[in-house]
């Protein structure tokens, strides 16, 4: 049995986590957690391991090497007992073809040990789910519309959302957020594995970044923030060579514009001051910085990937 | 149909071909292994044209007709005479079933599975996949026509003309029942009901033949309206005559006039019918992995049921009225053979041999259940499922049960049961206890089939592929074994071999403790390996 939950234990502990499928290694040494009551972004190009990570939480895969635990007890012996505090959306759902959305709400939600009604019937006004369509005609968004409302209509501790907003149109979308941000009010602790930056930045306390199977970042947002770069565009009159050459510029694009030329760049944050006093130098006729975005931070770590997989 | 729906047929040819070279193949080459196996059986067995003759007299029975063709030839039994007696029903059975999963498999079943929209959303028009499946599906039969000729010319040394005329009927006749599996996908939008539609139409023209060729020797009205007859009543190697390939030819055409018509009718993805919105909120029963499990199944078992109890309660009533009128015009006939056989033997006999392929098709039937298994989880909702807190003994105990209860009950009430109940009907003084007996004795056997279907799929789920295999040699072993004198090593694979040839055999203890020992060791392991391994794997 899983030990008693007290407010130290994190809900979701893994330690070291190597999984390989015959000869590809999907996880590699992976380090996450998620402590109680916090929403844990968890990022990653395609292939990275996170859906393989989230199946071996769920005790559905066996690991070769590493610890995994939820609410400190151990996800393969005590599955059973643990899953009675965790409800889980598949990234790809598929239902039972000849059951009807509302059958397969009840099916889910009652092997769950239930859910109230009423709660049930305003997830699904929400959502605008017709219960009473059989899952074959439903539309991809709305297949995942089920198991969203099946998941969030079960008070569960914790919450697994392998990409739970797929074919989510962008209405929807806002509800879920809405409803992972009133989970988090009511102490759920939430894994969110996601591609959608602005959905992280919207609900996510940490965020984890997986690649080839290892987290190469984790963290905070605001700390995670710290090793970005920002983008610069500044329009210019006097030779910009200076700039180029500076340490902590990268991918300068110099255009010519009226009156001067257009200078597009990132820059470290670190550098960000010397290349500043730089740029008063040339003459700056306008100047703008975009702050540093999950985004950028996410792109750095993809194109590494298109770097990586290039040499 | 103008050329543009017709548009990437070629291409698609071309891709089915690839896909299912291996299937195909094996397929082909197992009916054509069947052929050799025959031939030279019946080269050793049957020297002389006298010993001929005693099989010619055994394929008078009731049995033997159901099991064989309509009798051209029996006066003087050639090899040519036995090979088109008796083997083109199996033969045209065989490549009909591969043919008819061929076609299901490449239009109904990708429909449904979404890729078919990949496809179809390229340059490919809207008749093209099915005309594509069934292109492939009339290469395959006409390698089969070829090489089965050659193989009939060589290795049999039988007449040029009557061996092709023989091979290219069975092959046509194959092709009506691809047609009929076209017409059944456009009828119904999953892949599942077209595959039971096309097999029971299988099944009645097996029957229709059946009945009609006990009728009356060399076949009644009733065998014309059996897709196979065409092939049966060519007379091939006895008196040929090879317009009634026409028949099949024409069918062809009709049934896929008519499929093109039903096909502009519906949507991509849709049958004829539409789907009419169901219940907001489940029935209270629907709260376990057990109730799942046989929501899913249950409107298959009905329709399994309903064909079994068709089948077999038609079957029955030859034990009735129809036997003693065979019994007659035996002894009037052939008094030697009627000495061969004492009347109870002879009902008996009938009885075991309709209770080994009444259990053939159980198995068939649980087997497909117990891979309901396999199809979840590859559709993912066995992840959902155990996601719950729903331990894995008790999902994969709620899959096995739904296919083990319902494998018993076919076996028992649509077989055993139905049996009785025809040969009731049929005015025969029946004894219900002694067809139920009789049929219990094959469970032991069922259940190994099920343990190993169960056991293959939580250890080795790509290996399952063997139960169908395993399926086909028990129908074919219970229907030829005894004649091809088959040794016991290889009749033992068979779990029905173990616990004989029942009501006509004696029922044994022994084998049938074994087996169901064994049937319980397979479930174990099952649930074992299930416990251990990967979810999806
Ligand atoms: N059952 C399996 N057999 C073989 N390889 C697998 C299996 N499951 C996953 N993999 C491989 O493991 C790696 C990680 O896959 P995973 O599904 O965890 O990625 P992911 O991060 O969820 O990607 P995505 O963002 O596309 O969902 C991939 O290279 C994948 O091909
Ligand atoms: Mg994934």
């Amino acid at each position: 049995m899983p030990s008693t939950p007290s407010s130290s234990t994190p809900a979701v502990e893994i330690r070291g986590l190597s999984k390989s499928f015959g000869p590809v290694r999907a996880l590699d040494g992976l380090d996450l957690t998620v402590r109680p009551g916090e929403v844990a972004g968890f990022l990653g190009p395609n292939g990275a391991g996170k859906s393989t990570t989230i199946r071996i939480l769920l005790g559905l895969l066996r690991a070769d090497a590493g610890t995994a635990r939820l609410f400190g007890g151990d996800v393969w012996r005590d599955a059973v007992a643990l899953h009675r505090r965790l409800a889980y959306v598949p990234g790809d759902v598929s239902l039972w073809p000849n059951l009807t959305g509302g059958e397969a709400i009840d099916l889910l939600t009652r092997l769950r040990g239930g859910a109230d009604k009423a709660r049930t019937a305003e997830l699904l006004e929400r959502f605008e789910l017709d219960p009473t369509k059989k899952a074959r005609t439903y539309s991809k968004g709305n297949r995942q519309k089920v198991a969203l409302v099946a998941a969030l209509a079960s008070r569960a501790d914790l919450l697994v959302l392998d990409e739970p907003t797929s074919g989510l149109d962008p209405l929807m979308e806002a509800v879920f957020t809405e409803y992972v941000r009133q989970a988090k009010a009511e102490g759920v602790s939430v894994l969110l594995s996601s591609h959608i930056l602005s959905e992280v930045e919207k609900v996510c306390d940490t965020v984890t970044i997986i690649r080839n199977g290892v987290a190469v970042e984790s963290g905070t947002l605001d700390s995670l923030r710290h090793l970005t770069r920002s983008s610069v565009t500044a329009v210019v009159t006097g030779d910009p060579t200076a700039v180029a050459s500076a340490e902590g510029v990268h991918d300068l694009v110099a255009t010519p514009a009226d009156g001067g030329t257009r200078l597009t760049f990132d820059v470290d944050d670190a550098r960000i001051g010397a290349v500043l006093r730089l740029l008063g130098e040339l003459e700056v006729h306008s100047l703008s910085a975009a702050p540093p975005s999950l985004e950028d931070l996410f792109m750095r770590h993809y194109g590494d990937v298109v770097e990586a997989d290039a040499r | 149909m103008t050329a543009d729906t017709l548009a990437g047929t070629g291409r698609l040819v071309r891709f089915m071909l690839r896909r299912d070279r291996v299937r195909l193949s094996v397929w082909i080459g197992s009916l054509l292994l069947l052929y050799v196996y025959f031939i030279v059986a019946l080269g050793s067995l049957y020297r002389t044209q006298e010993e001929r003759q005693t099989r010619a007299a055994l394929m008078e029975t009731p049995a033997s007709v159901i099991m064989a063709g309509p009798g051209y030839g029996l006066d003087n039994y050639t090899t040519g005479a036995i090979l088109a007696n008796e083997m083109v029903l199996w033969m045209i059975a065989g490549l009909a079933i591969m043919s008819m999963s061929e076609v299901v498999r490449n239009t109904r079943a990708e429909e449904e599975s979404g890729r078919a929209e990949l496809v179809r959303a390229g340059a490919v028009g809207r008749h093209a996949p099915a005309v594509a499946a069934l292109l492939t599906v009339v290469i395959a039969n006409v390698v089969f026509a070829l090489l089965s000729a050659l193989l009939l010319i060589l290795a049999g040394d039988l007449a040029v003309a009557d061996s092709f005329a023989v091979a290219a009927g069975t092959s046509l006749s194959a092709l009506v029942f691809a047609a009929v599996a076209v017409v059944a996908c456009q009828v119904t939008e999953h892949s599942r009901g077209a595959s039971g539609l096309g097999l029971a139409a299988l099944g009645l023209a097996v029957l229709v033949r059946g009945i009609g060729d006990l009728q009356e020797r060399h076949g009644s009205t009733l065998s014309w309206f059996s897709p196979i007859a065409w092939t049966q009543q060519m007379r091939s190697y006895v008196d040929l005559r090879t317009w009634p390939m026409a028949l099949s030819v024409g069918a062809v055409v009709l049934l896929l006039v008519l499929g093109a018509s039903l096909a502009s009718r519906r949507d991509f993805g849709a049958g004829l019918t539409g789907v009419a919105p169901g219940r907001a909120e489940a029935s209270p029963l629907l709260r376990s992995p057990l109730a799942l499990a046989w929501r899913q199944q249950r409107t298959g078992l009905f329709w399994w049921f309903g064909g079994f109890s068709a089948m077999f309660v038609a079957s029955g009533t030859y034990l009735g009225d129809g036997i003693e009128q065979t019994l007659e015009t035996m002894a009037e006939q052939n008094p030697a053979v009627f000495e061969m056989f004492g009347t109870g033997d002879l009902a008996d006999s009938f009885t075991a041999i309709l209770l080994v392929f009444g259990g053939v098709f159980a198995a068939g039937y649980g087997v497909s259940a117990a891979l309901r298994a396999k199809t979840e989880e590859a559709e993912g909702r066995t992840e959902v499922m155990l996601a719950l807190p729903v331990s894995r003994t008790r999902w994969l105990a709620a899959q096995l049960t739904v296919a083990v209860l319902g494998a018993t009950f076919l076996m028992m009430v649509g077989v055993a049961f139905a049996l009785w109940r025809g040969a009731v009907t049929a005015g025969a003084e029946a004894d219900l206890g002694h067809f139920l007996g009789a049929g219990a004795a094959y469970v032991p056997g069922l259940l190994v089939v099920l343990g190993l279907a169960a056991a293959l799929y939580a250890w080795a789920p790509r290996a399952t592929p063997v139960l169908w295999a395993l399926i086909a040699f028990m129908g074919v072993s219970g229907m030829f074994g005894s004649l091809l004198d088959l040794p016991d090593a290889v009749l033992g694979i068979s779990p029905f071999w173990w616990s004989g040839m029942v009501p006509l055999e004696k029922v044994e203890a022994a084998p049938l403790v074994v087996l169901s020992a064994l049937a319980v060791a397979l479930f174990a392991a099952a649930f074992a390996g299930f416990r251990r391994r990967d979810v999806p794997r």
